[in-house]
């Protein structure tokens, strides 16, 4: 049977291309204006990247979040949830392009260090305040509210699309500020972070990240482990980068399904594979 | 499995309830143009 995490590297690229192909427009400094900005990317891919031609989830469960008239989106939440129980973090693990730049970062040969574990929950924080509450609660006088991770969090967005538009529009840089700089920070935290931690930004401040994983435990992509064949090696949590025992009965709201674990089990007692369930 | 099916439900409902309600239209207006606070600009 095929597994999918062999193609792991192929299937990333191939994402990060489908989701961003109009690569001239880095250039022209221009972005798509076309309807495919009807539908979301199941990864996190800035909506004002030049080569997007989707809409970033996050970003439209913002924009519609701190619309006058509506508080919460429903049609982006039905398309979190569906792209979610049908593969839940593979999508970090397959599809996001942001995920695919911390790995490459990572592969960069520096001293490495193991993230503080109450530092993963810092991301449904993240979730609920930043994209959620604010958005809805925090609104100007026409009653619409600021995409609050977008604004003062998100680096994907400061590096997808504020560097590459401040190079080709002037009239951006000349009214460069304080927010810009605090974007600019983030994004450097989050590039020192995924040198040294594996999937920094993604295991601490993602709330993409969060929302997959919650819907791991019922996904339909998923780690199956059998006890029965286990030898209690420890060999699986000890090449998990996430910080993951995949020797558990309980899926792991971190677990990306990289496939490593599977990878190694001397004894076959881990398959991740569609309908594969402890 | 019934937890599985009854999220995907819940799910095809949402994506018709959200356009239905007119998400979509709000969502393109802010994707099509260049959205200054995710640069940095404010």
């Amino acid at each position: 049977m095929l597994r999918m995490y062999r193609l792991r590297l192929i299937i990333q690229l191939i994402s990060c291309g489908l989701m961003n192909p109009r690569v001239g427009n880095f250039l022209t400094g221009k972005i798509y204006r076309g309807d495919l900005k009807n539908f979301c990317t199941p990864g996190l891919n800035c909506y004002s990247c030049p080569a997007a031609i989707f809409v970033c989830p996050i970003g439209a469960l913002q924009a519609v979040g701190g619309a006058a008239n509506f508080k919460f989106s429903f049609y982006v939440a039905g398309f979190l949830l569906l792209v979610g129980v049908f593969l839940g973090r593979a999508i970090c693990g397959f599809m996001c392009p942001f995920g695919l730049f911390q790995e490459l970062l990572y592969k960069i040969p520096v001293p490495k260090l193991k993230l503080w574990r109450p530092l993963i929950y810092v991301k449904y924080f993240v979730l609920i305040i930043f994209v959620l509450i604010l958005p809805a609660t925090l609104t100007n006088y026409a009653g619409t509210g600021a995409p609050f991770f977008c604004e003062y969090v998100c680096p994907a967005g400061t590096l997808e699309a504020g560097l590459p538009l401040i190079l080709t529009h002037a009239e951006f840089r000349n009214i460069l500020g304080e927010l810009f700089t605090l974007k600019v920070s983030i994004l450097i935290l989050t590039i020192t972070g995924s040198l040294t931690v594996y999937r920094f930004f993604c295991r601490v401040l993602c709330p993409l990240g969060a929302i997959y994983g919650l819907l791991n435990r019922y996904s339909i992509y998923s780690l199956k482990f059998d006890e029965k064949l286990c030898t209690n090696c420890g060999r699986c949590s000890k090449i998990c980068k996430m910080n993951v025992a995949p020797n558990s009965q309980k899926i792991s709201a971190e677990c990306i399904y990289c496939g490593e674990c599977e990878k190694v089990c001397p004894s076959g007692a881990i398959k991740i594979n569609f309908g594969g369930k402890n | 499995m019934k937890k599985t099916f009854a999220i995907i439900l819940t799910a095809v409902i949402f994506i018709w309830y959200g356009i239905e309600r007119g998400e979509v239209p709000i969502i393109l207006k802010k994707a099509v143009n260049i959205c200054l606070e995710c640069i940095g600009l404010g």
